[in-house]
């Protein structure tokens, strides 16, 4: 089971309490947009079998939405951070590297 | 190889059993083939077979990461319907349900295909109008479909409790034609036919690469070395992201864990498969007496193989309000597997921006009803280099046009 600790109420939540939103750090595209532009932001994901960025809320909590990174393949939780974060924290990037030192980076 | 029949058994008894030939060779790989599909399971092995007998190419390698059938074929609870609502949907479930009903003799192998009948539960009003649609769209297409009341669906299924509280039934969707499928045997018989063919079936070989020259591709890295090939057919599910990355080019795929589980076996008590979407739940009997029961996908991307437990318990809270009788049996096993979801539910046959490689995947929570429809496909779109009609609305390049093929109902996640 994922235990997410939440970065603003400071819970260390487990799955049933949290909603799962989809890829983190999406580029919204809109009207006046390419289709390719618009399609990549509407179906094209990461996916990557490792290292993934997300969006979680906190549903049966504080109820506010947060940033995780995640192992797709191992389910190992690297941290959270808050939603109005454009881009991961620099210390958990070196985090990841540390324990990855495969991974590619995060964009 | 020699064919199965009651003559066969009879010739073996007498002389204990010690001509059964394998099933299939192990070869090693050649240098070069005329196509590489790259993953055997249904779907890939069922592309093979129709590449031989539909088309004549027999020049073929079927590469496979682990054992042959052991990802989602393995899988899954067995579900065979074609009731879907959009007409490409309905041609390619509804060929591979026909497909199906020949599929035996076809492969002189027996997948145990039990048209045993399939109920849709609607326990909401909503969902009493979306199937109620479905049939209409279904009679449309030819598939032969109809909508049931709630005294109808107790008749079929004695033990459902269609009261509720919280989940009345208020009718079905019932489909006469569907049912179930031994699932191994169907990725067994394929691989015996195609390795009959003279098709290799290398198994443990993992795909660690696709090279190309000139935006064509010529060849793959394996584990075991490279292989040469004119055309190749990407048949992975889950990992299909991953070999997509190699070849050059991204899909609109998400990979989340479906979970189903079995209890242990009792006596017959359900011959018909009964699935109820807004619980998402599922459930039919097994031959062996187990009752195969589905459960929901999780909604975040896993390649784990297996799912969160408290989608067990919230797929049987509510089958228990279903059928009570279920309250009191114990579960003996559970395992996920890795499907890979597209974003209008339908799956992607298609051409792709690299030459002469071709793609079958997204087939989501509900490949197994699809193999030998989705191999009949594939095999015409490798052959031809072009789809054919049952593939034509399939191609991946619907997301950047809008031309969705919604089955987010159909597909929903019961399977």
């Amino acid at each position: 089971m994922l235990i997410l600790e939440c970065p603003y109420c400071g819970v260390k939540a487990e799955e049933t309490e949290l909603s799962p939103g989809g890829e983190a750090h999406l580029k919204r595209f809109g009207p006046g947009s390419s289709p390719e532009e618009f399609e990549d932001y509407m179906f094209a994901r990461q996916n990557p079998k490792g290292v993934h960025f997300e969006r979680w809320r906190h549903s049966y909590g504080c109820g506010k939405w947060f940033l995780a990174a995640r192992c797709t393949a191992t389910l190992e939780v690297f941290g959270t951070y808050p939603a109005q974060s454009s881009e991961p924290p620099a210390e958990l990037v070196e985090k990841i590297k540390a324990k990855r030192p495969q991974w590619k980076g995060w964009k | 190889m020699k064919r199965y029949s009651v003559f066969a058994i009879a010739r073996e008894a007498m002389r204990y059993h010690s001509g059964w030939e394998r099933a299939w060779r192990s070869p090693e790989p050649k240098k070069a083939y005329d196509v590489v599909i790259v993953g055997a399971g249904g779907h890939g092995l069922a592309t093979a077979y129709y590449l031989g007998k539909n088309h004549g190419i027999r020049n073929v390698a079927i590469i496979e990461k682990g054992w042959l059938g052991g990802g989602n074929t393995g899988r899954n609870t067995t579900i065979i319907r074609s009731n879907y609502l959009q007409d490409p949907s309905a041609a390619i479930y509804d060929k591979a349900l026909q497909l199906y009903e020949g599929l035996s003799q076809d492969l002189n192998y027996n997948v145990m295909f039990s048209p045993r009948g399939l109920l849709m539960l609607a326990q909401t009003h909503h969902e009493v109008r979306g199937y109620q649609r479905t049939v209409h769209a279904n009679r449309l297409q030819g598939v032969a479909t109809e909508w049931i009341d709630a005294k109808r669906v107790k008749q079929l299924v004695p033990i459902m409790n269609i009261e509720g509280p919280r989940y009345p039934v208020l009718g079905a969707l019932y489909q006469e034609r569907g049912g179930t499928a031994r699932h191994d045997a169907v990725a067994w018989g394929y691989a015996r036919a195609c390795s009959d063919m003279g098709m290799d079936i290398i198994q443990n070989c993992e795909v660690t690469g696709v090279t190309s020259a000139n935006g064509v591709v010529t060849g793959i890295e394996t584990s075991k070395g490279s292989i040469a090939c004119k055309k190749l057919g990407i048949v992975v599910a889950g990992h299909s992201g991953q070999l997509a990355e190699m070849a050059g080019f991204r899909l609109p795929l998400e990979a989340v864990a479906l979970q189903a589980l079995v209890s242990e076996p009792i006596k017959p008590c359900i011959d018909v498969v009964v699935m109820a979407n807004t619980v998402h739940g599922y459930m039919s009997q097994s031959d062996k007496g187990e009752l195969v029961i589905g459960g929901g996908t999780d909604g975040f991307n896993n390649f784990t193989q297996r799912g969160s437990f408290q989608h067990i318990e919230e797929t049987l809270r509510a089958l228990i309000e279903t059928f009570p009788i279920i309250s009191r049996l114990k579960m003996l096993r559970q395992w996920g597997g890795i499907v890979d979801m597209t974003g209008d539910r339908s799956p992607i046959i298609s051409k792709t921006p690299l030459g002469n490689c071709f793609i079958d995947c997204g087939w989501g929570t509900g490949g197994f009803k699809a193999i030998p429809g989705s191999g009949w496909a594939m095999a015409e779109l490798v052959a031809k280099g072009e789809p054919g009609p049952l593939a034509a609305e399939f191609n991946m390049w619907r997301f950047k046009e809008g031309q969705f093929i919604d089955e987010s109902v159909a597909a929903g996640v019961a399977h």
